[in-house]
């Protein structure tokens, strides 16, 4: 096969531009709403109230029990049917947050439970209240062990904005793709996208490295 | 500094009928305890007789069943099956707990560590929280160490900071739960010294302890548990070198005799 080495020069200014104006928009966007929401799961999860433990325990459930290709087209495709119609890009940020929320609800709780329990009485003997202690003491612990695992659910979730391409939101993907349509050089485009989808996935691995050994520094080694 | 004598007023703590259980084990019966202000009360008896239960509810970390604990001038919690969070936690604002493994905070500085609760809880200006944290660092002879983390610590350091950490919450008592326990041997010696110096200077103190030839200097009274009851309390003196109950003769003898 013939590499078109100009097409590869001439389409990289658009696929650049559509991972920057497109992918990373939107990796960012739903992981900090998806964040958000994986705390308040989190509490649920760990409130020792049925009930609100319950939902969270469903929720995640069925987040992590269906396909996000699955979730997405609901709320684009789904929704419209029952008279609620969401733009592309805001359709792909509530699915990729709700679903980002669903396991990283499981790595905070389980960082959270893994902060030893005579912290939370240390907190208690120095006359703090179970919310004061939770903020200041327990949860900045439990973020030093999710960096790791937090980490690996963004860079998923960078890979994952692709299937935004499906409900014709303009990143990345999508750019490589009508590229390809256009000059029918379909190797060349997408092995460039899945290029720079490793670049980026490389940097934001040298970004984790770089927090994991800020947060270690009151860590015995 | 000498030691007031206020044996003959009304108690600081007074404790009594303090019933709990985990579950189908009955772990504490029917306590009755006091300590004057400016005294030291060391619990001591074998592992499981409840000693560290009785100082954790004390300080509303456990919540008995049934029971009363009464601070002079407030709170007295009454428990039972409508005792209030904030009964409990009221508890908590009148006694401070030194841990057996230090439970400082890993992501703080000492320094930190020392003034979150005056400043977080009390609401303290933060200056004045400082200053006064360098000064009960400089007690225990760790003022150099103000900016360091726990984990940079010895255990006997830590264990210090952990006192320094309580003094500041300037509780009415303070609460030991076997501070030198998790010590390596030679390191044993700096903490019980800050521990003799403030029963010295008047604190009011509980005291868990398997230290008996270190009850029997700083404590004025003893308490001897075993199997959720208090056996015998009475002067430290009595109590240490003549014991009148079976039961405490046998574990003091063991103790102090151990070959």
């Amino acid at each position: 096969m013939e590499i078109d080495w100009e097409l590869v020069v001439d389409s990289f200014w658009p696929l650049l531009r559509g991972g920057l104006t497109g992918t990373i928009p939107l990796a960012l966007a739903s992981f900090a709403l998806g964040l958000a929401l994986a705390l308040v799961l989190a509490l649920m999860r760990i409130s020792g109230n049925r009930l609100l433990s319950g939902l969270a325990r469903v929720y995640i459930s069925v987040i992590r029990g269906t396909p996000l290709l699955v979730q997405l087209f609901v709320i684009f495709f789904g929704l419209p049917s029952i008279g609620v119609t969401i733009d592309p890009w805001p359709s792909a940020v509530i699915a990729f947050s709700m679903n980002v929320a669903g396991y990283a609800a499981e790595v905070i709780r389980a960082a959270v439970l893994s902060v030893p329990k005579g912290q939370w009485e240390a907190g208690y003997t120095i006359g703090m209240s179970r919310n004061l202690t939770l903020r200041r003491l327990i949860l900045p612990q439990a973020a030093r062990v999710s960096v790791p695992p937090l980490s690996n659910t963004f860079i998923s979730l960078v890979k994952d904005t692709s299937l935004a391409s499906l409900i014709l939101v303009t990143e990345m993907f999508r750019e490589a793709q009508q590229v390809a349509a256009f000059s029918q050089q379909f190797m060349v485009l997408y092995v460039e996208a899945a290029v720079i989808y490793w670049v980026f996935c490389l940097v934001l691995s040298t970004i984790q490295d770089r927090l994991e050994r800020r947060l270690d520094r009151y860590v015995a080694h | 500094m000498s030691r007031t004598d206020h044996s003959q007023g009304a108690p600081l703590l007074t404790v009594s009928g303090l019933n709990k259980s985990f579950g189908e084990n009955e772990v504490l019966r029917s306590i009755d305890l006091k300590v004057h202000s400016g005294q030291v009360l060391a619990l001591i008896g074998p592992s499981g007789s409840g000693k560290t239960t009785v100082l954790r509810c004390l300080n509303g970390l456990e919540q008995p069943e049934a029971g009363t604990v009464e601070f002079a001038g407030g709170p007295a919690v009454t428990f039972g099956v409508k005792t209030s969070k904030r009964e409990k936690e009221s508890l908590r604002t009148r006694s401070a707990m030194v841990f057996q493994g230090y439970n400082l905070f890993p992501h703080m500085t000492v320094l930190q560590n020392i003034i979150e609760g005056p400043v977080q809880v009390q609401k303290k200006p933060k200056a004045e929280a400082i200053a006064q944290a360098e000064k009960l660092l400089e007690r225990v002879g760790l003022e150099e160490k103000r900016d360091n983390y726990p984990h940079e610590l010895s255990g006997g350091q830590q264990q210090r900071v952990g006192i320094v950490r309580a003094l500041a919450q300037e509780p009415s008592l303070l609460l030991f739960d076997e501070p030198t326990s998790a010590l390596d041997p030679e390191l044993v010696g700096d903490v019980l010294t800050v521990i003799k110096e403030l029963a010295e200077e008047g604190w009011t103190m509980v005291l868990v302890t398997h230290e008996l030839a270190f009850a029997r200097e700083v404590a004025d009274t003893v308490a001897f548990m075993d199997g959720g009851v208090v056996v015998e309390q009475g002067p430290a003196q009595d109590v240490l070198r003549a014991p009148a109950q079976e039961r405490t003769q046998q574990f003091v003898h063991r103790l102090l005799n151990p070959f």
